[in-house]
């Protein structure tokens, strides 16, 4: 089954099996995954869900939109390169994986 | 726009019920009935107003992400603007579907954004410390009108950029017109509007204008969009009065909610004082657990199913975002439980979807700048007499509530 893989700041990793289709917020808050907060419950407006996508899981996830791009301004942990909202991101049919790094902060 | 007449429906497949979601006694304590209209179905039929319902969190969480089927256009109260004349000019960001939504929307969201708003955190906290200040001087006080209306008819009002003179006076009569429009045109709705057509209506007009506002506000920040082009001319100080409408009767009855919910549950602020850091988690329990915004509507813009249900189209359906924060399906056997330890994230109290509350991020701000200026300093709250409810058709906050508090 796909899984989302979710790397602490500490380097602690914890995989959740998922369908595709399901958001890298939705399923951190649904499985109390640690470090993604999701004020807005989901609604790309409070950047609460920020986290860096892992290189190897560039390739099968679409580019930042613009509204997610105008939102990471907002991302209280440094925006880099490899900065997305949580909430725009879903498991695309197909893939094995997806590696997502948790910042240190959200608010 | 259509022109197809309201479909009246005397009989669904929904169960029915009569429940009034705007009687006084349902305003007192709406919760119990919450319970029971959850416990009816995913969706039932309130006979009285000749709308469906839904009270559960995951029917409403679809609906709210739904809005080419469930619209905005026809009004967010009862009322039909397909079919009814609106009691004033629909607003143009609130009561409108994309296309057009999403340009006004852009504007608001930009300016109110966490980036944006974070440039007022500094003036915020500098202010609540000083409301702490006075509330500990006096000792006993009106938690309302000395706190929870004082703080945001001063910081919120100040971020619009609006003068001061007249704020108390005409501000919070004209955002309880706007929120008792969200449900029937019934006698508090008019005797509401009566009153705000006593110098409320003219006020916000006049303050709204360009030449009185502050340069560097919000709400000089809409005139500029205009200037750029990303707003009409005549847009923009209607996006100023749609922010004075939102933003400020909700705060301060969040507030209230907040001084509410900490007197009658003295080990929850034990919690929040001893770690003031924890604020805004604390504000989103007081959010979930004491939301101030309850119902609203929508209406469906073609023959849809939801949970089984099936629903033609031109319906308004009342969504009940209120019941959905006590849902025990989404919140657990605990969700009557006043918990500031919860992570009461992904609460329906801003709404959610593409109209989900534009003003969030600046009341969370608020929120938590005055929970923690208050959790570092004051021990504990003290209920001295009995709150009294501000009714309302869609909100729930409180005009007075005499409190003490002992200092840290």
């Amino acid at each position: 089954m796909p899984q989302i893989t979710y790397v602490q700041p500490d380097g602690t990793r914890r995989s959740i099996a998922v369908n595709p289709g399901a958001t890298v917020m939705l399923t951190a808050v649904a499985n109390g995954v640690e470090g993604i907060v999701a004020e807005c419950g989901g609604a790309a407006m409070c950047a609460t869900c920020h986290i860096y996508l892992d290189e190897a899981s560039q390739p099968f996830v679409p580019p930042v939109s613009e509204v997610e791009n105008e939102m990471l301004e907002s991302a209280a942990a440094g925006r880099r390169e490899n900065s997305r909202l949580g909430c725009q991101i879903a498991m695309p049919a197909g893939v094995d994986e997806i590696i997502v790094h948790v910042p240190t902060h959200q608010v | 726009m259509t022109t197809a007449a309201t479909i009246e429906r005397l009989e669904s497949d929904a169960p029915s019920t009569d429940y009034d979601p705007y009687a006084n006694e349902v305003l007192d304590d709406p919760y119990p009935h919450y319970e029971m209209l959850r416990e009816l179905g995913p969706v039932f039929y309130l006979t009285k107003y000749k709308a469906y319902g839904i009270a559960r969190h995951a029917e409403i969480d679809h609906v709210l992400r739904d809005p080419a089927t469930f619209c905005s256009s026809a009004g967010v109260g009862l009322a039909n603007f397909h079919t009814d004349t609106p009691w004033r000019k629909p607003s143009i960001i609130l009561e409108v579907d994309p296309p057009m939504h999403a340009r006004t929307r852009k504007v608001m969201g930009g300016l109110l954004s966490p980036a944006s708003i974070n440039r007022m955190r500094t003036m915020f906290e500098r202010e609540a410390e000083e409301l702490v200040d006075r509330v500990l001087a006096k000792g006993h006080f009106d938690a309302v009108t000395d706190l929870c209306e004082a703080y945001p008819l001063r910081v919120f009002a100040d971020a619009v950029g609006i003068p001061r003179e007249g704020r108390e006076k005409y501000l919070l009569p004209y955002g309880d017109m706007v929120f008792n429009a969200f449900g029937p045109v019934n006698e508090r709705f008019k005797s509401c509007l009566a009153k705000a057509q006593e110098g409320a209506i003219d006020w916000i007009a006049e303050v709204c204008r360009r030449e009185n506002l502050t340069p560097d506000g919000l709400g000089m920040q809409l005139y500029k969009a205009a200037d750029e082009g990303l707003l009409e001319p005549e847009e923009a100080p209607m996006l100023v009065r749609t922010m004075l409408s939102a933003g400020l009767d909700t705060t301060v009855f969040t507030l209230c909610n907040a001084m509410l919910s900490f007197s009658r549950f003295p080990d929850q602020w034990d919690l929040v004082h001893a770690n003031p850091s924890m604020s805004r988690q604390a504000l989103e329990e007081v959010l979930r657990y004491e939301s101030t915004f309850h119902s609203f509507y929508r209406t469906t813009t073609h023959e849809v199913e939801v949970a089984g249900v099936p629903m033609p189209a031109e319906q308004k359906v009342c969504v009940l975002i209120g019941s959905a924060n006590r849902d025990p399906r989404r919140w657990g056997e605990t969700a009557d439980k006043f918990d500031v330890t919860r992570k009461a994230a992904g609460n329906l109290a801003f709404g959610t979807g593409i109209h989900g509350c534009a003003g969030q991020m600046i009341a969370r701000l608020e929120g938590e700048i005055v929970l923690a200026a208050l959790g570092r300093r004051v021990k504990r709250i003290y209920l001295e007499g009995k709150p009294v409810i501000h009714y309302n058709n869609s909100v729930r906050g409180y005009t007075s509530m005499p409190v003490r508090v002992d200092a840290a």
